[in-house]
């Protein structure tokens, strides 16, 4: 068995440590179902629930009738305060 | 438990829950618990035409598992109080890893 350095791993942050960066900053969140979130984040946890204020919801929305011809819609939603649960959630991300 | 609590202090308002399944139900909040599961009070679905199923229902209890998101009233929000005890609740998970 390989030797195992001990104690050196204790300055490694952590992944939420980018989200807990990203507090009272814009954040874009993708989530699954084909949407997306745009807003100031204002909470989280590490289930990553999260909420949001001033948010744009995208849904993206594949026609694809004809065989070829594949079309994206989007349908925009705006909510001034947002709960989303976080078994939703696919990823985080600043915006700048 | 951050949730959890944040919930509570939104009991009596009034919210809309949007479920994985598209429906969105608008009800005062009268309980919840640590798994997010919803009791709502007065609720009815938003576009009950699209739903007639549901048109006669109340009050009702929500699964958490099954809600995509909640819209809640900014004016409920104390969002310095929420960065606050987000922040707080980050550094104490980070301490209780090491």
């Amino acid at each position: 068995m390989a030797d195992v350095e001990v104690g050196v791993a204790t300055e490694v942050p952590e992944p939420l440590e980018l989200v807990r960066l990203c507090v009272d900053e814009v954040v874009i969140v993708k989530l699954r179902g084909d949407r997306e979130l745009k807003g100031r984040l204002h909470a989280y946890d590490s289930h990553l629930n999260l909420v949001l204020g001033d948010v744009e919801e995208t849904i993206y929305i594949v026609d694809d009738e004809d065989e070829d011809v594949e079309s994206v819609r989007t349908i925009k939603k705006q909510s001034e305060m947002l709960f989303v649960r976080g078994d939703s959630v696919v990823l985080v991300s600043p915006t700048r | 438990m951050l949730f959890f609590s944040f919930f509570k202090t939104l009991v009596d308002h009034e919210i809309t829950v949007e479920l994985k399944n598209e429906i969105c139900i608008r009800g005062t909040l009268k309980s919840v618990d640590q798994f997010l599961n919803m009791k709502l009070d007065n609720a009815g679905v938003v576009e009950d035409v699209r739903w007639p199923h549901l048109v006669s229902t109340k009050d009702l209890f929500i699964r958490g598992s099954v809600v995509r998101y909640v819209h809640l009233p900014s004016s409920a929000v104390d969002t310095q109080l929420l960065e606050d005890a987000t922040r707080r609740e980050a550094e104490a998970a980070k301490n209780k890893a090491k």
